[in-house]
């Protein structure tokens, strides 16, 4: 395949479905800036689309998917946020998979810690177990691709907050860059 | 920018913008001709090229015209089988739809082909059950025109003196780009396999050159749009100089749909929907169709009419066939030591020893193995392809994730593929596109050869790797391909109109005032990568084409 058919190919089978933007009214470059200047502001930003104990939910998810450990994951990134924002606009199609997800995520919680409040409220590890018995569902593949996605896009777009996303894997955005790129153009000879 | 009336019979509409309808634009124009360019997608940043997006996500998802570059596969969906006993099934292709076409955001990849390669049916024999055979045209005619594109476009090389490189009259107009990491392993490797690796050949400055600066690095590079203009495409080389004739205009968002001919069997123009979906006919004298290896012979199938009931030009029943949409191979690496292949340009060297046929190996073709690593490093791919041999979420993939970042390479090498009649584009018989035309259909299975050629180059690849030192080397097994930008064969040219569509000067042998050129003539498809070769071939037809038209044999 060419590039451009590759990533197509890659995409749709990360999403499950092909979803697109609502071009016409959607001022949502602006908009999702609005939410990341309000966080990065201090003061968490309301959820569009999930009340506060889905948000805790979908958060906790996230944070499995890229844990914390000594450097930050999905939870400082907030993804959360980036996802919430995106079901609003770009990933509205993804609506119906958050709403019957997030109840059989509950129902699987349940069943597997019938104390618990709340998926959020569980240990790591159970947290661990319940995301693992639902691994292959299209919701898990869904919240994970979001994710990812949130924590490596622009912080523009509301996620990969203060570039942690970026910073985590070395990734320079300058626009401008002179060889040598890596090690072993700078040491090789063989590059000239 | 002159704007004509459709009803004005202007000399030549152009349909299709990239390689070769940017080329025809503008050689057609500056002769003197009155020219109108029908191009379906949209301007781009076309004149303010600076606004391009490097946003992967709006890249991904795109907004609008500064980050949307391919077709929109619910506006033109299209259909695929492996052959005629399947049903076609949705499918997920779409192709360049931007002023410029693929050369807006292509890697740039500009080899010419070997001499050999215009005649390898004398060369290696005919190859029975396909349509291997010689093009009507050879190297020595072909070889002023590669020059005039690699000066007139600004093409990055450097020609050493090897078998494996073809006979240049001219050097090339600005030096190779940087070999990056991944060329310096491949060259590693060469050195201890004794290989021939040399800086691949890119329509990307790397020095500035008639205006337009060089290449920045910024990695953003396939897949978007230049900000700085050091592609080399036609929308920054071409069009501009098409415009500034004042004799061309250039439409966007034109979706053509038939092109008219008249009761003598000649071409009267084109029928298209413009952007309110209202449908013009632009009258003229003459038509030159460069809209790609697949929506060329879609457009003709879809120009039926009491004269030509099998569509345009299609006596010969070889429109839309002989399709050779392009297989290719990757195998990847891990290194100790940081790649950083996300910077820079896609590909920094290549391999040139494995483009020959070698009998020996039993099987024709081959191909060129190019080191990249770029196209799978951008943030968002990287994180969602996930981090080889480790899990795709938790703390095990985050762990690795980190540690392999920036510290892969892959090659890619495209090869050749057998002409086959049973390859094809032609319509589907029930879905529609967006327009309510029929929307395009692809049927193809690849040569059992070209399956054994790919393997050999997998295993190739895998080797050169190892031998660059990779501390990890894998490949995945070799897929077949389902028709792509890089379509070659549909329109294919020759001598006799029974066996071909077009002349050696790409006239359609059945309509005399209509050109194809692009992708669709090719007679064998060469090592891929078809850009170059088709702008070559668009300079050297329009070349025919203004003195035929000024001899008034058109």
């Amino acid at each position: 395949m060419t590039r451009q058919s590759r990533r197509s190919f890659l995409i749709d089978s990360a999403l499950g479905l092909s979803s697109t933007w609502v071009m016409s009214n959607w001022s949502g470059i602006l908009e999702a800036k609005a939410f990341a200047d309000q966080a990065a502001a201090g003061q968490p930003p309301d959820f569009a689309f999930f009340t506060n104990e889905e948000g805790a939910d979908i958060d906790a998810m996230a944070s499995q998917v890229i844990p914390t450990d000594e450097t930050p994951g999905a939870h400082e990134a907030r993804c959360v946020n980036f996802i919430d924002y995106g079901l609003t606009t770009f990933l509205q199609e993804s609506q119906p998979i958050y709403r019957e997800g997030l109840k059989a995520l509950q129902a699987k919680t349940r069943e597997l810690a019938p104390d618990a409040g709340s998926f959020a409220a569980l240990s790591s590890a159970q947290q661990i177990q319940v995301l693992t018995a639902i691994e292959q569902s299209s919701f898990f593949t869904t919240v994970r691709t979001h994710t990812i996605i949130g924590m490596f896009a622009s912080p523009a777009h509301g996620g990969n907050a203060d570039k942690v996303g970026w910073k985590l894997i070395g990734y320079d955005d300058t626009l401008e860059f002179k060889p040598p790129f890596g090690y072993y153009d700078a040491v090789n000879e063989a590059s000239k | 920018m002159i704007q004509y009336k459709p009803t004005t019979e202007v000399d030549f509409v152009v349909i299709g913008s990239g390689a070769a309808g940017g080329i025809m634009a503008k050689e057609l124009s500056e002769a003197g001709f009155s020219v109108v360019v029908l191009e379906r997608g949209g301007a781009g940043a076309y004149g303010h090229e600076q606004d391009y997006s490097k946003d992967e996500l709006l890249n991904i998802f795109p907004t609008g015209p500064a980050d949307r570059f391919m077709s929109d596969i619910k506006l033109q969906p299209n259909t695929f089988r492996r052959n005629d006993k399947e049903k076609a099934l949705p499918a997920k292709m779409t192709l360049p739809c931007v002023l410029g076409g693929g050369t807006v955001t292509y890697g740039g990849s500009s080899w010419r082909h070997l001499p050999y390669e215009f005649n390898e049916a004398t060369h290696e024999g005919s190859i029975a059950g396909t349509g291997f055979a010689d093009w009507p045209i050879t190297y020595e005619e072909m070889e002023p025109y590669y020059t005039k594109g690699e000066w007139e476009l600004g093409i990055a090389g450097l020609r050493v003196d090897s078998p494996f490189f073809a006979p240049m009259s001219k050097p090339y107009p600005v030096p190779p780009l940087p070999f990056k990491a991944s060329g310096t392993l491949l060259k590693l490797a060469g050195a201890k396999l004794g290989l021939t690796v040399v800086p691949n050949v890119a329509a990307i400055l790397s020095r500035p050159y008639q205006g337009r600066p060089a290449c920045i690095g910024c990695g953003m590079c396939s897949g978007y749009g230049c900000q700085v203009k050091a592609r080399s495409s036609t929308a920054v080389t071409m069009l501009p100089i098409a415009e500034a004739t004042g004799r061309c205009e250039i439409r966007t968002q034109c979706h053509v749909h038939e092109i008219a001919v008249n009761d003598m069997g000649r071409v009267t123009g084109a029928i298209y929907f413009d952007t309110n979906k209202n449908e013009v006919f632009q009258k003229a004298k003459a038509v030159v169709l460069a809209a790609n290896g697949m929506e060329t012979p879609r457009l003709l199938l879809l120009s039926k009419s009491a004269r030509f009931p099998d569509g345009l030009a299609n006596s010969s029943g070889l429109v839309g066939k002989f399709l050779m949409g392009g297989n290719v191979t990757h195998a990847y690496a891990l290194f100790e030591h940081p790649l950083n292949e996300y910077k820079g340009i896609v590909c920094g060297a290549a391999v040139l020893d494995y483009v020959p046929t070698d009998t020996k190996r039993g099987f024709y073709g081959g191909g060129r193995i190019t080191g990249r690593g770029l196209e799978l490093e951008t943030p968002i791919l990287y994180g969602l392809l996930g981090p080889h041999g480790a899990p795709n979420w938790g703390a095990g993939y985050k762990k690795a994730l980190r540690e392999q970042a920036n510290h892969m390479m892959y090659t890619t090498c495209y090869i050749t593929q057998l002409p086959l009649e049973t390859n094809r584009v032609d319509l589907d018989p029930e879905l529609k596109d967006a327009w309510g035309i029929p929307a395009m259909r692809v049927t193809t299975t690849s040569h059992p050869n070209d399956l054994k050629c790919m393997e050999f180059i997998r295993q190739k690849s895998v080797e050169i790797l190892q031998a660059a030192g990779a501390t990890t080397v894998w490949s995945n097994p070799i897929e077949d391909a389902r028709g792509t930008p890089h379509a070659r064969g549909t329109c294919r040219m020759g001598n006799d109109p029974k066996s071909s569509v077009v002349d050696k000067y790409h006239s359609a042998h059945d309509v005399p005032n209509l050109f194809i050129v692009d992708g669709s003539n090719f007679v064998t498809g060469g090592r891929n990568h078809p850009a170059f070769t088709i702008q070559a071939l668009a300079f050297r037809a329009a070349d025919h084409l203004v003195k035929a038209a000024r001899n008034g044999s058109v």
